[in-house]
């Protein structure tokens, strides 16, 4: 297939899927390619008594754990912390907690406040539309009035606080800090043609009641009807460009394997932060030879994760456990810069309600908790049912030593070069996780928590890749313009979390699917000139 | 033709002795050991992927017992298995959590844990709503997000 189409997207996840549906109202001829294929809620992992099994398995979050066809490998062997992200319609939507919190406005001007890293060349005020509608359209669930963060008013009431929540909530209280019920994008009402959370409590690796918003069930219906054209088990090896410097279309394989060129008008980027550079990367020519809109040298570099200090304890009480959504309320007591640390910026706490049978066994059997032989089932049943935990969510700054390369070895099933991570936490993102650490271990004493432990970072904990090919004014200092246009082909957008120019201290899913509905709506203002 | 998930029978009694030393049955929590049969028919027939790593944990287990683990007398099978344990690694991780994992949704273990033996959907669980007043103290802070401006 060789005709020409307006626009076409590569990659059907989060922020792909709003920029489709975002620019369908235009009428014009949208095609979007995607490696994986659409997943079955009849499938997922809560249909079957092995549930928790199978995330070790063909539901890891981890591509190089769940290995399949549609995965493609990556070198993280230089990386403290491993990638997870999930390939296919929905993209990493469908295996994500579903936390939605927004980066705050401090987040986009954190060198003139602090000091540090860059300015975006947007701020949160250009992105409240594109976050409100993004809310509707994601269906989101929370309570208004949250002093902690900008004014917001979620569609769907806040989840349950819950046996768990309501143990973390009189800690907190106890503490004098800041608490709230977490905005998420779990249905608490049937919502656009989803049911509501019936609590099965294992959200991650995704959503048998389709209560969870993923970008299949979300965006893409809309898309579709609106005359979007998705080809599924498309996997695009290349960009390529034609004798002015433009993007001419993709070369990628077919779902039989096949060759295949697509030609397009414009070209719309929608891989994350580890899928956008190495597409780049892989996307040399005669013109660009060291990877396309590639001038600055910055693609792949800046890589930014958010290190996850995670710390956990026992209660008396029981907990939810896994019969509830594992996320529920969060933290911003610690979140802005304050100048009596040793360290600048800061982090959420995102606290979690428990965890499964299994879980718990596997997790206490790894920290030396659990024994084994006759004391086993004792110490088991004190545990299980009885965790609390929360993570500081802290914010990494950019460094340019943090990348993502191309590995001279490692390939996917069709041959292309897989992505390297070099990587290492900062010295400032380690004094921010002592802190995070410290602190929840206060809380944790409040709680009347025991058997204290952490996990820090979280080794998969690699959800969020952003900073890879980062937005700015300055070709020299940035890869895409304010409105994700890239500086060096101007028929070339990119709308994922690479964009990001820092990572506040956020989940950032919220934020990468507003950045693609504001870039879809200033294309929009300006197709006439599009390309000026 | 041998499938490559298989075991040896030496391997399955070894698996099935290492299985009962981590989870022994229990009279008073009245649940079966690790090494009940039906679990370790569940454990065998879902051993997958997994199953490289474990045999490499066999292995060792077979090396550190000098022969067969399952052959030990169980005092010496606690030792051996102690071993094992504090060399960890990969495939002793992987085994433990395959041991484990299948443990942990027998029917008769689950309900011994006050737990319905099914899976999550379609029934899902009730969730009490709580006492949202303890957010009362939170509601009283005045906004202290930083302004950007």
């Amino acid at each position: 297939m060789s005709d020409i189409v307006d626009v076409l997207i590569i990659g059907a996840g989060a922020s792909g899927a709003a920029m489709a549906y975002s620019l369908a109202e235009t009428k014009m001829r949208i095609v979007c390619l995607d490696q994986g294929g659409w997943t079955k809620p009849s499938d997922y992992p809560t249909n079957g008594r092995d549930w928790e099994a199978r995330f070790f398995g063909d539901y890891s979050p981890s591509p190089n754990i769940r290995g399949r066809a549609e995965d493609y490998p990556i070198n993280d062997d230089a990386s403290p912390i491993k990638v997870v992200n999930y390939n296919g319609v929905g993209g990493s939507t469908i295996m994500y907690t579903a936390h939605w919190p927004r980066l705050h406005p401090s987040d986009f001007r954190v060198r003139s406040l602090d000091g540090v890293a860059d300015d975006w060349p947007i701020d949160y005020d250009m992105l409240v539309p594109f976050f409100e509608e993004n809310d509707r359209m994601m269906g989101v669930s929370g309570l208004a009035g949250d002093p902690g963060q900008p004014p917001r008013n979620p569609p769907m009431p806040q989840q349950p606080l819950g046996l768990s929540g309501a143990i973390i909530g009189s800690a907190m209280n106890q503490l004098g800090w800041h608490w709230w019920p977490s905005d998420t994008t779990v249905a608490t009402m049937d919502y656009d043609g989803r049911a509501r959370c019936i609590n099965l409590g294992h959200c991650t690796p995704a959503c048998a009641q389709g209560a969870k918003a993923s970008t299949d069930i979300t965006y893409w219906p809309h898309a579709i009807r609106a005359g979007v054209e998705l080809r599924t088990h498309c996997r695009v090896r290349e960009i390529t460009v034609n004798a002015d410097g433009m993007a001419s279309g993709v070369i990628y394989y077919d779902k039989d394997g096949v060759e295949r060129f697509q030609a397009a008008e414009v070209v719309v980027m929608a891989c994350n932060g580890i899928g956008t550079p190495r597409l780049l990367l892989n996307s040399k020519s005669e013109r660009f030879p060291d990877g396309l809109a590639n001038s600055s040298g910055l693609v792949g570099k800046n890589l930014m994760f958010h290190p996850y200090a995670q710390v956990y304890g026992y209660v008396d009480a029981p907990t939810d456990s896994n019969r509830a959504p594992p996320t529920c309320l969060w933290s911003k007591e610690f979140y802005e810069t304050d100048p009596a640390r040793d360290f600048v910026r800061g982090y959420s706490f995102q606290f979690g309600r428990g965890a499964g049978p299994v879980m718990e066994a596997v997790m206490s059997d790894a920290k030396g908790l659990l024994p084994w032989g006759d004391d086993h089932h004792r110490v088991f049943r004190r545990l299980n049912g009885h965790r609390i935990q929360l993570s500081a969510i802290c914010e990494d700054l950019p460094e340019a030593h943090n990348r993502v390369t191309l590995d001279p070895v490692l390939t996917d099933s069709h041959g292309i070069p897989s992505p390297k991570i070099d990587y290492t936490i900062s010295e400032n993102s380690q004094r921010m996780m002592a802190h995070g650490i410290a602190r929840a271990k206060e809380f944790l004493a409040a709680a009347g928590a025991r058997d204290i432990c952490t996990n820090s970072p979280i080794l998969y904990g690699g959800w969020h890749l952003l900073g890879t090919a980062r937005m700015g004014n300055d070709p020299a200092r940035s890869v895409v313009n304010e409105w994700g246009r890239a500086h060096d082909v101007k028929n070339l957008f990119i709308v994922d979390g690479s964009i990001f120019v820092t990572s506040g201290g956020v989940n950032p899913t919220s934020t990468i699917q507003a950045l693609a509905l504001y870039i879809a709506d200033q294309m929009k203002q300006r197709l006439a000139n599009l390309f000026d | 033709m041998t499938n490559p998930t298989d075991l040896t029978p030496a391997q399955q009694d070894d698996l099935r002795a290492i299985a009962g030393c981590i989870v022994p049955a229990s009279a008073e929590f009245a649940v079966p050991g690790a090494d009940d049969p039906a679990i370790q028919a569940d454990m065998l027939a879902t051993l997958g992927r997994d199953a490289p790593a474990v045999r490499a944990a066999l292995e060792r287990l077979a090396a550190l017992a000098g022969g067969s683990f399952a052959a030990l007398a169980p005092a010496q099978r606690q030792h051996v298995a102690a071993a094992l344990r504090a060399e960890g690694g990969v495939a002793v991780a992987t085994l433990a959590r395959v041991v484990l994992q299948v443990y942990y949704r027998d029917d008769r273990v689950v309900r011994s844990l006050g737990l319905e033996p099914r899976p999550p959907f379609p029934l899902g669980h009730v969730l009490p709503d709580g006492d949202w007043s303890l957010l009362d103290p939170v509601r009283s802070r005045q906004p202290f997000w930083r302004q950007a401006g």
